[in-house]
Formats: structure tokens, C-alpha cells, sequence
């Protein structure tokens, strides 16, 4: 299979913004980098940028707190290919807005024909409490993330196509800012030969954002960030996040709902709170209404929800949206809510759930991924190419048992990166996970996260699965 | 304006339980010229952390403030009966000479030091200490500047390293002096970098509330352990080699024995040396300095709960600020120290009530 490589056309040929970063690299002895890698490691150590993973314990009884892994090499985008994807993104993430608050109210788009009602009304991403309810601004996904891969067509160029809207609890923003942060201060010089546009006003952007969704009562509004806590495997970012902005880091227990209003518990009495950003999935917010055994969520929240006195950000159910036997049908609801066509590409689709569509993909799964409509994080999933005979007989009998819980793509030839392995530098697979914010306008700051698989050959970058991540630079050239 | 500053830098010793507040904590609330600002309420929660960051920080320092000063004691020549109330005293004023006796059959230097210095099972052990410190610090690093929280989270990181290393067994004295100064850092940088609202009340509280908790105690154990020279026993030459060292050691795990000198101009005796460590304002690990620093701020983060324990901590203030050694000795140190932390312990279920855990 060919690849699409970010830095080079061909083994000699590097591409027209790569070439300074180039001759620098060229420059630096072989040593060098390895030595600034440890010091990245340590500063990341001793910043305490790290993830937990869950269920592991170490010998001293705390959870086990990991590094992903930082890579030295950044992805560079050509300013002009940003502003195009911007444009896509602005596009898309605003249909997926009207789509929302459409299925949420009158579900036009069902009525047109445009999407069965199946998929939708029989989905457990499909929350009824949301019916008829009027969210600020009709925006539902206001921080969304959209993982963005290139891959090669047959004449060795490349398209960008949407893998995945991630419209409930994106994450990875704080990396984004860490790895640029790190990037400046190991290679100083490398940003006066270039210019990068700069990401470090996401905070700012962020919290304008939060604030404009406010209850329009709430005049000076609180905004608050809500975590499940410090053993959450996102927690540096939640924590991070909460101080950027200024604003406070709570937790379920210190919030608390009276006459339908949300209150924090602070040393000087009740505080109101008009928006919380929450890092909490829907079936953990509120177990009056949603699962009873949940501790990190807040009991009443979807009272005062309803009633119209705190905002949720992102509201709940927006699952119904990002969910993967939805994602076909996004080019259409751009062309049905916004009349335009779209700017960004999908990823052809096979629904397993048609018969036509689940027997060529019966047919062809050993070049075929297929994944879980509801999975996330890379598991449960096939990678065809990648496995075995067994693996795919297995696959083959759980998606015959279950056909509507599967979708089918082409094994895309994500793009690769030069990266900084054990080897030397070698081209590794990357994606892109830029960062929409909705509020009165849609804004975002250039590039966003670069994931990276780092094992050779490896098409999944999922950081529980070993991936690592890149900064990522919107070049003016 | 210069007297005024002048005037706000007397030590707050000096002024009356009730007389107007003059810490730098309520300074600018105070001062007629300035136009009110408005300060944020902090989460209770957050301020539960950063009370405990700081006492945990300041309980390995303490921790390791004993342990070091036992080591160097032992480094001289003594009775071997001598050498073991060092060790079995420092067990006793954790009150952890059960759990130890679980685990070890004697007491001996290198188990204490191994149980108190790297063992995660024990709640007070330096490791544990410093982890604790870590997580609360973790839990609300939003709240905390970036270098306190580096110095913590680096303190955690570094401490893992020399036991790994072997720090302990190659030169116990280098690791205590090591802890010693991560919290003197620690504190530093607290004070140099963080804003001096709420949440910086808070750890001031924390440290001075387990301050004054660990010199009470002892206080309280140097004294049982000499009891029956202290009040008449018959005075040999060596029995006065064995006091002076005895004393000299309390002095120095409290970073006092110059201080005593500069103060007193005498040889050590026990009634100073007690007068020192409860009863002298300037000097900054007595127990009405801690409790000073308590009651000062406390009136900075007074909230309309807390009416009750802010009394409690100026009375217990204004009993030390005017109490006189001579009295102390004759009702007898143990009760009086005993009844000192009961207060203190007091204190802390007061402000926990009050601002930490609000129902």
C-alpha cells in the first residue's frame, strides 16, 4: 500500500514547508535529539503531565500515572491547507449543531427522508429527556473534536477525510498546548526560522466560549469545570483546563441542587453556578435521572437543566450525533440543514446493518476495518490487513450475531510522519484532532492535536493503545 | 503612611486578642485608602486539600526533624539504655509504638529509621507524608501556582529516587537534611508566588496547627523521658553530661539550639528550654507563634460559622501569651501539654466543621 508522507514526496524530494525544518534536523547531531528527548520526558515527569491508567496500582498503593509519549518531530500543515480545513470544520460541526437540536425538536430531517428514524430512536445515544428542550444558543456540541486523517489516492496525492466526530467529552486539548510549550522551550530557534502560528489562546477562547452559553439570565456568569476526579486517566487536563482559565475544578460533591438552581459548596456558603463544562459522561450526571449508582455526578442537575438555570456543556445527548451509524449520513445533513455542499470529506461507509452493505463486507473483511458503532478508544475493532486468519473468523461470527452493532471502512492508508523512534527516525501513521468551540461564533485555533501510532506499521493511535502525539504547526510560508 | 507601615510590621505578639487585625492577610482590607475589591469564595473542598497539603508537608519535616536528630545522638558515645528512649520516645510521639511492635520484633535504630522513613504502610512515614502531600496537591493543582506544585510533585518524584538509590542506608543525616529543606523550598515558594487569599490562609493554618501539634508532643516525650532527673534527682557529673546532651538534642531537632544560646546567654536548662519552645513569641516553632499565626489566619478567612473556633484559637492564644513558665512546671508540663493538643486537635475538627466540610 502507498502512503502519503507529510514531509516527503519522494525519498529525496522533502515538501516545500518542511524544507527549513529539514536542513535544521540536518544539522543537529544524532545525539542531540536523544538528549533532548530525556529532558522532555523529565520536565512532562515533573510537570506531572500525565494520564492514569485504570486498574493499575504501583508498589506505593498510588494509581500507576503514565507519559504519553512526546515525540520531537512536528506535523506541519501548510497554512492554505488549514484555512480550507477550517472552513470544513466550521461547516461541518455547525450541521451537526442544527441536526441536534432538529432530532431534539420537530426531526425534520426523518420527516425528509433524509435519515431513517431507526438508527436514531432505537439508539441509547438518543436521550428522550431532551425532547423539546431549548439549550442556549441551539447549541449542543459546544466543544467538539474531529479526528481528521490524509490518506494517498493513486496518483500519490493526498485527501483529508473525517474519521470521527467526537462531540461529548473530547480530550487531548491540554497536550496540544503542553506539546508546544515543550516544543519552544527544548528548540527555541526553530520558531524564529519559522512561523507557527501560535495555539496558546485556546484557554481564552474556551472560556469566551463557556460564557456566551450562559442562561441569559446569568449576567456575570460562573463557569466551573467538572471532573470525576483525580483518578480519571484525564484528569491533568481537567485540572489544567480549570486553572487556564481561572475558573474552579469541581467535583460532583461539591455541587448541589436547590429550587433548581446548581450551587457550589465553598468556605463562604453556597455559590451559584450558571455553566458547567463537564468532563462527565451523560449516564454519570445525575442519578435521579440517569444511573442511580453514580457518585460523581450531582442529584437535580437535570432539573435545573431543564428549568433553563445552568448550562451544560456539552449538553446532554449529544452521542446521538458522533455516533458511528450516524456518521454516514453527515455529507447529507450538511446539504439538508446548511444547503451547501460538503467541504470535508467522509470515509466511505458500510452499514452492516443492510443486507447488501453486511455481504460485501462478509466478503472483503480481510481488507476491510470494521469497528463497533458505539466503541471508542480503539478497541473492539478489526483492522483487516493487520489480522490474522483466526482473528477475522472470530470477528466474522460476533458480526453475523450482532450485524446492526457494526460499521465497515476501507483500510485507510493514514499518512505518515517522520518520527523519532528507537530505530532513528522513521515515518510512523498520524491523525489530526482539531478543536471546534461554538458558542456565538465558531472559533478554533490552528492545527490541534497530532496523534501518532508509534509502532511500526501500526494504523491506531489511541494513547491507550500506544500511541504518542506530535505538535502540530500551521505554517505561513 | 510611613508610620502606618511601621507600625503594621510590629509582631502581632504585642497587640491585644482584640485589637484591630494587622496581618498582612486583612491588611489591604483594612487600610481606609483602598477601594474594596471583591475576592472569590474558594471551593471547601479545596481549601480541605491545600489544609492538608501543607500539614503533611510539614509533618515529614518534622518527622524527619526527630528521626535526624536521634541519628546524630546516636553517633555519640551513650548508654546503650540511653540510645533507646531516642528511639522508642520517637514511636512513642507518633503514637505508633504499636503498628511498629507488629512488625519488628525489637526496637532498633535501622528499623525505626526503615519504619519511619520508607514505609508506605505506615501513615506517618516520610514516604507517606510526601505522597500525601502530593495527592492533595494533585487533587486541586488548579489552585496552586505552577512552581508549588513542581516543588511538590518534584519533592515526590525525587524522594522515590534516593530510597531507590539507597539514600538511607548510605547517609541517613544528607536524606533528613534533604527533607528539610524540600519543605523550607516548599514553604518558600509558597510564600514568594501565591496569591495571599483564601487558599493561601488555608496552608498557613494547616502548617502551623501540625507545628504546633508536633512541638507539644515533644516536648511532652523529652520531658517524660528525663522525668525523674528533671524534678531533683541527685546531679553526678555524668548525669549533667547526659542532660546537656539530652537538651541539646530537643534543641536542635526543633532548629533551636542557637536560638537558645542567642536568647538565654546560659547553660541549658530544662525550664528554659521549655520556656523557649512554649512561651517565646519570636521564636518561629513555639507554641504561641503557631498559635499567633493561627488566630491571624483564621480572621482572614472568618466566615459567619466560624464565630466559635476563632475564639477558641484566641483563647488558647492569649492563655500562652500570658502564662509564665514557673506556673506551667508546677501544675506539671504533661498536663498542660496534654490539654494544649486536646485544644489544638479542638481547632482542627473546628475549622474542618466550619469551612472544610459545610453541610
Amino acid at each position: 500500500m502507498r502512503f502519503f508522507d507529510e514531509m516527503h514526496a519522494s525519498r529525496d524530494d522533502v515538501r516545500e514547508h518542511y524544507k527549513v525544518y529539514d536542513r535544521w534536523l540536518g544539522r543537529q547531531p544524532g545525539d542531540e535529539m536523544q538528549s533532548r528527548r530525556e529532558e522532555a520526558e523529565m520536565i512532562f515527569r515533573r510537570v506531572g503531565i500525565t494520564f492514569a491508567v485504570y486498574g493499575d496500582k504501583d508498589e506505593t498503593g498510588a494509581g500507576t500515572e503514565r507519559l504519553i509519549p512526546f515525540d520531537l518531530i512536528p506535523r506541519i500543515i501548510p497554512a492554505q491547507e488549514w484555512r480550507e480545513m477550517e472552513k470544513g470544520l466550521r461547516q461541518r460541526v455547525t450541521a451537526l449543531n442544527r441536526f441536534l437540536h432538529d432530532v431534539y425538536h420537530d426531526q425534520e430531517i426523518i420527516k425528509a427522508g433524509i435519515i431513517p428514524a431507526e438508527p436514531i430512536l432505537n439508539n441509547a445515544q438518543f436521550r428522550k429527556e431532551m425532547m423539546g428542550l431549548n439549550v442556549p444558543g441551539d447549541i449542543y456540541s459546544i466543544i467538539a473534536g474531529i479526528d481528521i486523517v490524509r490518506a494517498c489516492n493513486p496518483d500519490g496525492s493526498g485527501t483529508y477525510y473525517v474519521l470521527e466526530d467526537n462531540l461529548r467529552v473530547p480530550s487531548g486539548v491540554s497536550y496540544m498546548l503542553e506539546n508546544r510549550k515543550m516544543m519552544m522551550r527544548l528548540f527555541p530557534e526553530l520558531f524564529s526560522e519559522h512561523r507557527v502560528a501560535p495555539v496558546a489562546h485556546y484557554p481564552d477562547l474556551l472560556l469566551d466560549t463557556l460564557r456566551a452559553v450562559a442562561p441569559a439570565a446569568a449576567n456575570e456568569p460562573t463557569a466551573v469545570v467538572l471532573t470525576p476526579g483525580m483518578y480519571n486517566s484525564a484528569y491533568f487536563e481537567h485540572a489544567f483546563l480549570a486553572q487556564q482559565m481561572g475558573i474552579e475544578l469541581v467535583e460532583g460533591q461539591d455541587l448541589f441542587v436547590k429550587d433548581d438552581f446548581v450551587y457550589m459548596r465553598t468556605t463562604r456558603g453556597p455559590q451559584r453556578v450558571d455553566v458547567i463544562y463537564r468532563r462527565v459522561d451523560d449516564d454519570f450526571m445525575d442519578p435521579e435521572v440517569f444511573r442511580k449508582d453514580s457518585t460523581i455526578g450531582c442529584t437535580g442537575l437535570l432539573r435545573a437543566y431543564r428549568a433553563g438555570n445552568v448550562t451544560l456543556a456539552n449538553a446532554i445527548g449529544t452521542g446521538i450525533a458522533d455516533d458511528k451509524s450516524i456518521y454516514p449520513y453527515v455529507p447529507k445533513m450538511i446539504e439538508f440543514y446548511l444547503g451547501e455542499k460538503p467541504i470535508l470529506q467522509n470515509v466511505p461507509t458500510h452499514l452492516c446493518r443492510d443486507k447488501d452493505d453486511l455481504k460485501y463486507v462478509l466478503d472483503n473483511l480481510g481488507d476491510l476495518v470494521v469497528k463497533e458503532v458505539h466503541g471508542a478508544g480503539g478497541y473492539g475493532m478489526l483492522v483487516g490487513p493487520a489480522a490474522t486468519k483466526a482473528e477475522i473468523e472470530e470477528f466474522r461470527a460476533q458480526l453475523l450475531a450482532n450485524p446492526s452493532n457494526y460499521i465497515a471502512q476501507p483500510t485507510l492508508s493514514l499518512s505518515t510522519c517522520p518520527t523519532f523512534v528507537e530505530s532513528g527516525i522513521a515515518p510512523r501513521h498520524i491523525d489530526l484532532r482539531p478543536f471546534v468551540l461554538s458558542g456565538k461564533t465558531v472559533q478554533m485555533v490552528p492545527g490541534g492535536l497530532t496523534r501518532v501510532a508509534l509502532k511500526d506499521g501500526s494504523l491506531v493511535v489511541n494513547s491507550s493503545q500506544g500511541g504518542g502525539t506530535k505538535d502540530t504547526w500551521v505554517l505561513e510560508t | 503612611m510611613l508610620n502606618e507601615r511601621i507600625e503594621t510590621r510590629l509582631p502581632t505578639h504585642l497587640i491585644d486578642g482584640d485589637a484591630p487585625p494587622l496581618s498582612s492577610a486583612t491588611k489591604a482590607s483594612s487600610d481606609r485608602y483602598a477601594a474594596p475589591m471583591e475576592t472569590k469564595p474558594m471551593l471547601s473542598r479545596t481549601a480541605d486539600h491545600l489544609f492538608w497539603m501543607a500539614r503533611y508537608m510539614e509533618r515529614a519535616e518534622n518527622t524527619a526533624r526527630m528521626l535526624d536528630v536521634n541519628y546524630q545522638t546516636s553517633l555519640l558515645p551513650q548508654s546503650q539504655e540511653a540510645a533507646m528512649h531516642g528511639w522508642t520516645g520517637l514511636l512513642s510521639i507518633s503514637e505508633l509504638t504499636g503498628t511498629y511492635l507488629k512488625q519488628f520484633d525489637e526496637v532498633t535504630p535501622r528499623n525505626v529509621m526503615t519504619f519511619m522513613v520508607g514505609d508506605i504502610n505506615n501513615p506517618s512515614s516520610i514516604l507517606s507524608c510526601l505522597r500525601a502531600a502530593r495527592e492533595n496537591a494533585r487533587a486541586v493543582r488548579g489552585a496552586l501556582t505552577t512552581e508549588v506544585w513542581e516543588t511538590t510533585n518534584q519533592t515526590w518524584l525525587e524522594f522515590n529516587r534516593l530510597l531507590k538509590e539507597g539514600a538511607l542506608a548510605e547517609d541517613p543525616g544528607e536524606l533528613f537534611e534533604w527533607v528539610k529543606v524540600r519543605s523550607h523550598l516548599s514553604r518558600g515558594t509558597m510564600l514568594g508566588t501565591m496569591l495571599q487569599d483564601e487558599s493561601f490562609h488555608f496552608q498557613r493554618i494547616g502548617t502551623f496547627l501540625e507545628r504546633a501539634d508536633n512541638t507539644a508532643r515533644l516536648l511532652d516525650v523529652k520531658f517524660h523521658a528525663r522525668n525523674t532527673e528533671f524534678f531533683g534527682s541527685g546531679a553526678g557529673n555524668e548525669a549533667k553530661e547526659v542532660d546537656f546532651y539530652h537538651w541539646s538534642a530537643l534543641l536542635r531537632s526543633v532548629s533551636a539550639f542557637e536560638v537558645y544560646r542567642k536568647v538565654y546567654r546560659n547553660v541549658i536548662r530544662p525550664e528554659k528550654v521549655a520556656e523557649l519552645l512554649i512561651l517565646r513569641a519570636e521564636m518561629p516553632r513555639s507554641l504561641v507563634f503557631c498559635m499567633d499565626e493561627v488566630v491571624n489566619n483564621l480572621r482572614a478567612i472568618a466566615n459567619e460559622h466560624s464565630h466559635e473556633t476563632q475564639r477558641r484559637a484566641g483563647r488558647l492564644r492569649a492563655d500562652l501569651q500570658f502564662s509564665r513558665i514557673d506556673e506551667i512546671l508546677a501544675t506539671g508540663l504533661h498536663a498542660y501539654l496534654t490539654q494544649f493538643l486536646d485544644r489544638v486537635g479542638d481547632l482542627g475538627y473546628g475549622i474542618s466543621r466550619d469551612f472544610l466540610m459545610p453541610s
